[in-house]
């Protein structure tokens, strides 16, 4: 017989590694982050520029130039940041002999892309009807709701991180002339500060 | 003594098919494959082993051509398993002491 120890041990590691998909990347949340805050500060140049960084702006959005730019914006750091997290983390898996494609991290995926294309897709539908006020907020609590569903299927920290987003969120649906600022501090900063954190604690 | 030592999990694949199984409602024989880095016939032959006993249940099906096989705990080798664990913290209590 195997000491008793060393049996549960090896049980509990069987269930995470079955049931988790712990190769996520905290670098890769890192420059998401980066790429977040640097989509941000351009569209604070573009919408606010030379005033502070909250406040009415959406009159600038009405032109279409500016609109369209936003647009773009959002899907370079939208593909930037799920293509960094794709690639970092599959490079991990296969560091630590571990699986990318397994029943945990295709539960993971859904769990998450469920709630975050359904808050793309809404935020388009407000961009769409010209109700700009709410996007920060939508894009932030879809977001938010997405990590907490999915914190079942990989490391536990990134529930805190949904809560984060989740509550930025709320705050700018509730003043949501500090749309962008919640924004930039949700999806940059939080994942600059989250991606570290797990970065130091899992992968060194 | 609370619980008991089960001989069917005191192979070591067996154990752990059994703690994928108690974490996932349902595994497929591949998924089984790549996380334990056994042989098909090593895996074949031990879970047909708790299948007899009674601890598992295979389901199988088609995708397109392929054959799937899902496993899944019954009850009994939940309960089973929930008794090997019970043996083996009270055994680690009792050292202690």
């Amino acid at each position: 017989m195997r000491k008793p120890e060393k049996e549960l041990a090896e049980i509990k590691a069987m269930m995470e590694r079955s049931s988790r998909f712990l190769s996520l990347s905290g670098l890769s949340g890192v420059l998401a982050g980066i790429y977040a805050l640097i989509g941000a500060g351009l569209v604070y140049y573009w919408i606010y520029f030379p005033s502070s960084p909250w406040g009415e702006g959406v009159e600038s959005l009405k032109s279409s130039v500016i609109f369209q730019r936003l647009l773009i914006v959002a899907f370079v750091v939208l593909v930037l940041a799920i293509g960094t997290a794709g690639l970092l983390s599959q490079k991990r898996s296969s560091k630590t002999a571990n699986q990318f494609w397994s029943p945990a991290s295709k539960r993971f995926m859904k769990a998450l892309f469920i709630p975050v294309v359904s808050g793309g897709l809404f935020a388009f539908s407000l961009m769409h009807e010209g109700q700009f006020e709410l996007i920060a907020a939508a894009t932030l609590v879809f977001y938010g709701l997405g990590l907490i569903n999915a914190s079942h299927f990989t490391l536990n920290d990134i529930k805190n991180l949904g809560f984060g987003q989740l509550i930025l969120g709320l705050i700018a649906a509730f003043f949501p002339a500090y749309g962008l600022l919640c924004w930039a501090l949700g999806f940059g900063v939080l994942h600059v500060i989250y991606g570290a954190m797990m970065y130091y604690k899992y992968e060194r | 003594m609370k619980g008991n030592y089960d001989k069917a999990f005191e192979n070591i694949v067996r154990l752990r098919v059994m703690s994928v199984l108690m974490a996932n409602e349902q595994y497929d024989f591949n998924g089984f494959k790549e996380l334990m880095e056994v042989t098909d016939g090593n895996l074949s032959s031990h879970l047909r082993t708790l299948e007899k006993q009674g601890y598992v249940e295979v389901e199988k099906s088609f995708v397109g051509r392929k054959p799937q096989s899902n496993y899944s705990a019954t009850t009994a080798g939940k309960v089973a398993f929930q008794n090997h664990l019970n043996y083996l913290e009270n055994l680690i209590n009792q050292n202690k002491i």
